[in-house]
């Protein structure tokens, strides 16, 4: 099967003034269909750049990237975009939603600036499609900041998903999120990977690297561990416990 | 991404900052205000004081006789009397292109009738003098050239003179005296209402000009001559050839000057327009400089979006916006912001032409195409004012933008 990313000797320097910093050097990694992987690392250890690179929001310096086939470390500015468009779905810590856009114009936006043209009602039942997905469909006309943040990241998966791309990306998705709706948006995400899409995410809670398939550490800027996740947390699981801890400190009914 | 998805994301963001929207158009509002009404009431004036102008009649050249100095006194126009009416005749019958002439013989004196009396101007005029001027006649007609040439004591009343000498009653037939010179009345003028120098024309009395000489006067000389060209396109031609004759006439010299002047009827209308001019010019440079003024302002405001919306930038950049679209985004924000200044502008300045109407009395006149050019001229400020922070943003690397806080 041909892998969803395919990162062939990757480099990646910075040169601020005289100084040449090198935050990724010669990594090379696959991903195939299916996988939900974690990229982990202290602060300065290059995911954040790899997550970068992975998002083809930046080009690396050396190296092949591939994804989903097509090599993307030579596109053009707006060929990126249209990459980004089309094959990525974004998470970001902060959510990153339109403030005072509603939920459903929200996840409407990637759909705007594709290269092809969706007829307004598409646009919305495709949108609403995506809302239904993660349970906030009756939420729809809220603006981001009538949401809670767990209902505003799971807008955002909403919009990430809404182009069908091949595959998500979240940088630090939970980074913003009490421990609770960690969980809530780890189930959200368990349940997309179990439908066959492919999610990569940065993260430096290795809690949270646990409910994934892989972990990738990163130091350096090279990879120094490549792991299959034993283990594994899954989401409906660890809630339940939660519920009951939190049942048991009296904190709910 | 489309165009109206793109403009309905840039009035929202112009709605969310109403008063710095408003602001920021306010600019655009005065210069295109100010265009709207100054073109507004200079048209009407234009207007107002060509229909004044045509009250002279059609295609009138005046010739008035030189000014005299006497003593370091100078005399006006017609004062040294060097117009005779040899002159006339020699104008209407070597001039071609010349239809009628008038000599004319001006001058003021005590009307009466009845128990009446009034001070008003008489006229000496020739005959074809309301074929001229296309004066018509509320009651009886002209007197004849049979009248000129026997230098009858007859004469034309204007309405002013009629109503105060005779109130409502008809004053064809009657009789009044001019100087104690008895006249018998053949006509009454309709109104010509006032001058473009606030004289009431039709406080008069119009006689023969050889009556007027004989028994008036006892002048032998002439005021001034009114001629009538054929058409507009002969004027200037009619005038060049009216100045040579006479100058041949009165043997004045090459280097000499005239001792008469020659006023075609477009040299007083552009006289009157002057005025008008120098206002339009005025208020044109306010407009162009509120216009600047306002695109800058509108640069500034969008350079501030640009900086406050860099997350945004940034998102839409991640999702697939090409720079293209966000240029697009704030180039017709820019566009939105500024032809919405026009067109609030173009509303203010129709008020405003409308009340300045109001005061000084005549009608505004704005024609559509400065409606149209001023709309389409503050949309081109807002393009040219706004390229440059569209560029800015369009430019905006996408990781950055997202770092931004």
């Amino acid at each position: 099967m041909q892998p969803v990313i395919s990162l062939e000797k990757i480099w990646k320097i910075y040169t601020t003034g005289d100084v040449e910093v090198t935050a990724v050097r010669d990594v090379s990694m696959t991903v195939q269909p299916g996988e939900f992987i974690a990229i982990m690392g202290a602060s300065g250890s290059g995911k954040s750049t790899m997550m970068n690179t992975l998002g083809c929001l930046d080009r690396p310096t050396k190296g092949r990237y591939l994804l989903d086939g097509v090599d993307v470390s030579v596109l053009p500015r707006d060929e990126l975009a249209d990459i980004r468009n089309q094959k990525i779905g974004f998470i970001f810590q902060g959510f990153n939603l339109l403030s005072r856009t509603s939920a459903l114009e929200n996840v409407e936006l990637p759909m705007m600036y594709g290269g092809r043209k969706i007829a307004p009602k598409e646009m919305r039942e495709r949108a609403m499609r995506a809302l239904e997905l993660v349970g906030l469909a009756k939420r729809f006309d809220h603006t981001p900041n009538r949401l809670s943040g767990g209902q505003q990241q799971r807008v955002a998966i909403a919009r990430a998903l809404v182009n069908e791309p091949a595959m998500l990306l979240a940088d630090e998705p939970t980074g913003n999120l009490d421990s609770r709706t960690s969980i809530e948006i780890m189930d959200a995400f368990q349940a997309l990977n179990e439908k066959g899409i492919t999610i990569a995410m940065v993260t430096h809670e290795p809690d949270i690297a646990r409910y994934t398939k892989r972990n990738v550490v990163m130091r350096d800027g090279v990879i120094v561990s490549d792991i299959i996740v034993q283990d594994r947390f899954n989401a409906k699981e660890e809630m339940r416990k939660l519920d009951e801890e939190h049942q048991a400190a009296k904190l709910v009914k | 991404m489309k165009l109206t998805a793109t403009f309905r994301i840039a009035l929202r963001a112009l709605k969310r900052n109403k008063m710095r929207s408003i602001l920021t158009m306010l600019g655009i509002i005065i210069g295109v205000a100010a265009v709207i009404a100054m073109v507004g009431v200079g048209n009407g004036a234009k207007a107002e004081v060509e229909a004044q102008i045509a009250t002279l009649g059609k295609n009138m050249i005046l010739v008035f006789s030189g000014s005299m100095t006497s003593s370091g006194v100078r005399g006006g126009y017609g004062a040294a009397g060097t117009m005779k009416i040899e002159d006339a005749e020699a104008i209407l019958r070597e001039t071609p292109g010349v239809t009628l002439v008038s000599p004319e013989i001006r001058t003021s004196a005590q009307v009466a009738a009845g128990n009446q009396n009034w001070y008003t101007s008489v006229l000496g005029e020739s005959e074809d003098y309301f074929e001229m001027r296309e004066w018509e006649f509320t009651e009886g007609s002209s007197f004849t050239d049979q009248d000129v040439r026997s230098a009858n004591k007859v004469g034309v009343i204007g309405k002013t003179t009629a109503q105060m000498i005779f109130g409502e009653e008809d004053p064809v037939g009657q009789i009044i005296r001019v100087r104690n010179v008895p006249f018998r009345i053949t006509g009454l003028l309709k109104s010509k209402g006032f001058s473009l120098g606030g004289n009431d024309q039709d406080d008069v009395f119009v006689v023969p000009y050889t009556t007027a000489m004989k028994r008036l006067t006892g002048a032998t000389v002439l005021r001034g001559i009114n001629v009538q060209a054929a058409n507009d396109d002969v004027m200037t031609r009619v005038q060049d050839q009216i100045s040579s004759l006479l100058r041949q006439r009165h043997n004045i010299r090459p280097g000499h000057d005239d001792d008469f002047t020659v006023r075609g009827q477009q040299d007083i209308a552009e006289m009157a327009t002057a005025q008008s001019k120098t206002m339009t010019i005025l208020l044109g440079a306010i407009a162009s400089v509120s216009l600047i003024v306002g695109g800058i302002g509108i640069m500034n405001i969008m350079l501030v979006s640009v900086t406050e919306r860099t997350r945004e930038i940034g998102i839409r950049m991640a999702i697939g916006a090409h720079g293209w679209d966000i240029l697009l985004q704030f180039l017709i924000e820019a566009v939105t912001l500024s032809s919405l200044g026009g067109l609030i502008g173009i509303a203010i300045g129709f008020a405003t032409a409308e009340s300045i109407s109001h005061f000084v009395g005549w009608p505004i006149m704005v024609p559509p195409v400065y409606v149209i050019g001023s709309f389409l001229f503050s949309a081109a400020v807002g393009v040219f004012f706004g390229l440059y922070p569209a560029k800015k943003a369009a430019a905006l690397d996408p990781i950055d933008a997202l770092r931004y806080e």
